[in-house]
């Protein structure tokens, strides 16, 4: 029998088998070069949700263009499972902010936020989805998407590489497969208490009301010496 | 979104009543539509599934760069020019530079002049070659005519990465010249690559021109009269396309554009194939002036010596610098009033000035050719909304 190709499904990281104290790496390592898989269902949910990610076809400013790079033949997003683009919230599992979120587009962000069917993350793309970036003193740029959804994965530049933005990827597959079943620690979607929705600011005579959500976000406080 | 209750985000679909055509329907596209180049939004009003009105609304990427350039030196106003119309950055640096050394009365060596035009047609290649994959995305090509756009692209911007350090955002040109010197290395592999471009434009022309869905969605679709053009201050390829000669390179001659031998394409129909055929013809045009720049480029310094950079302060008085970009003439307004930033900093945006006749060239078209002309005027958001 020749021997089973290292990176397949039984390959992916055995810690948390092992952990249980069943079987160890070393033996599960051993049984595979037998022909034989093992692993856990926990393990292969995480395995499959991860490697087909599929993000909303959804650009906001300069960081859309590297978003497109990325999947294009040079950099070629779908060796890691999220070529497929989806135009519309409810068939997409990621968000990927790219760009400035200004005020009047806010509530537009949340609103595709909500109308994406758990389980769901987000990536916020460059400076000024973190943070408003270099538009930060603008009276109409939103500081940061995640004042209003969490946000799971930040890639900073201006705009980050393809290649950062496929770092960020693959950050959040390792996420996905770190996530718990069942449990205290089980992922968002599967707890029937965590929130999915959040609400829509409205777009103010002024500002965005309310400004932030406070569920979700506290400004940081940082310390001045004296 | 109560300032306005009817352009309310809610339900995207309502129907209208209307006693002499029966029942309209009105369709929110966007903002987040796969086919808006952004986050642009257009209410159509349809009668089956002909546009009886249309209405851009914009504003979703109001990013405030007019008024933050008040408050930063001139310099610092540079890296957000490059943030304007984000896929051609080198041009949108060279229409600041102008207008800041028509304000200073700053010169430029002619090492930076060539520099400068090899920068602009660099860019301009980058950003017809998009364009048209774009367009054919909006035709429902579905990537493959993007794939071969991006494939050259990504050879231009490694050219601009190495050069300048970024591959999107440059921020090359300074007043009075540009940042830095390309090595020896860096023209030849420019120049091979300008000397294969045509081979591309052959294969993709071959790929898309003579196609049989693309002639039959394009050609008489989205026309445009070119008085109406003229009138509405129309710039660049879509004014070209309707057969006004009008290129600033030739009509204003700026940096060295007189010394060079090139022909502007025009239209004859200004329909949605014409104005594709302008990109098309358009990036031959540069290939012949980017040959042209490599065989004369002269040796001597990128940066005038008596530049200043730091604590700038031009005399108060006002400036206005444009240049062909590629999607029109693209302008800075400056007023200074001798501190160091500007009093007023205005942006003339082609996108934005291009689109207003969008109304006019969809009325009486399919919501699918609504998608195909907007493709085909080109615009980017950043420079719309600024």
């Amino acid at each position: 029998m020749s021997e089973p190709n290292p990176t397949s499904a039984a390959g992916l990281p055995s810690e948390a088998l092992a952990k249980e104290g069943n079987i160890s790496a070393a033996e599960r390592e051993d049984l595979r070069r037998h022909g034989i898989l093992l692993t856990s269902l926990e393990e292969l949910y995480g395995w499959g949700r991860s490697n087909s990610i599929w993000p909303l076809q959804f650009g906001l400013a300069c960081c859309a263009i590297e978003m497109i790079a990325a999947a294009t033949a040079r950099f070629d997003i779908a060796r890691f499972g999220a070529e497929i683009f989806r135009p519309s919230p409810r068939q997409a599992d990621l968000m990927i902010v790219s760009g400035t979120v200004t005020k009047k587009m806010a509530p537009q962000v949340v609103r595709l936020w909500n109308q994406m069917p758990e389980p769901k993350y987000c990536i916020a793309m460059g400076a000024c989805a973190i943070s408003g970036g270099p538009f930060k003193q603008g009276y109409n740029v939103l500081k940061g998407i995640d004042r209003f959804i969490p946000v799971d994965i930040y890639i900073p530049g201006c705009p980050p590489r393809p290649e950062a933005l496929l770092h960020g990827l693959t950050q959040l597959q390792e996420k996905i497969r770190s996530e718990k079943i069942s449990g205290p620690q089980a992922a968002r979607h599967l707890q029937p208490d965590a929130a999915s929705e959040f609400p829509v600011p409205d777009y103010g005579a002024h500002d965005l009301q309310p400004p932030s959500n406070p569920d979700i976000f506290t400004a940081p406080v940082l310390p001045r010496k004296a | 979104m109560s300032l306005f209750p009817n352009m309310a985000v809610g339900p995207t679909v309502r129907a209208v009543h209307d006693e002499f055509h029966g029942d309209l329907l009105e369709v929110s596209m966007g903002p987040q539509h796969p086919s808006t180049h952004g986050v642009f939004r257009m209410v159509v009003t349809l009668d089956g599934e002909q546009i009886v009105k249309l209405k851009p609304v914009f504003g979703y990427l109001h990013r405030n760069h007019e008024k933050i350039a008040e408050s930063t030196s001139y310099l610092g106003s540079m890296p957000y020019t490059d943030r304007l119309d984000y896929l051609c950055s080198m041009s949108t640096n060279w229409a600041y530079a102008l207008a800041v050394e028509k304000l200073s009365g700053q010169a430029v060596p002619d090492r930076a002049q060539y520099l400068r035009i090899v920068m602009a047609e660099l860019t301009r290649l980058v950003n017809h070659s998009c364009l048209v994959g774009f367009l054919f995305n909006d035709l429902g090509t579905s990537f493959t005519p993007l794939l071969y756009a991006f494939r050259e692209r990504e050879k231009i911007l490694d050219l601009f990465e190495s050069l300048s350090g970024s591959r999107m955002m440059c921020n090359y040109q300074r007043f009075g010249g540009c940042r830095v010197d390309p090595s020896p290395e860096w023209l030849a592999a420019a120049q091979a690559l300008v000397d294969n471009f045509p081979r591309f434009l052959d294969e993709y022309e071959t790929m898309l021109t003579g196609n049989e869905i693309m002639l039959a969605r394009t050609q008489g679709v989205g026309r445009l009269d070119p008085a109406h053009a003229v009138n509405a201050g129309l710039t660049g390829p879509v004014l070209r396309a309707c057969g006004v000669d009008y290129d600033l390179r030739k009509v204003d001659g700026y940096g060295f554009y007189p010394r060079f031998d090139f022909r502007v394409p025009l239209g004859a129909h200004g329909d949605t194939y014409d104005r594709y055929m302008m990109r098309i013809l358009e990036m031959r045009e540069s290939v012949k002036i980017l040959q042209q720049a490599f065989r004369d480029l002269p040796a001597g310094p990128v940066m005038d010596p008596k530049a200043k950079l730091r604590g700038f302060r031009p005399k108060a008085g006002e400036a206005y610098g444009r240049l062909e970009g590629p999607k029109g003439e693209l302008g800075f307004y400056l007023i200074s009033d001798g501190s160091p930033n500007p009093w007023r900093y205005r942006v003339r945006p082609p996108s934005l000035i291009n689109l207003t006749l969008l109304e006019e060239m969809c009325l009486g078209h399919t919501v699918a050719d609504a998608v195909v002309i907007l493709g085909s005027i080109d615009i980017v958001l950043g420079e719309v909304d600024r």
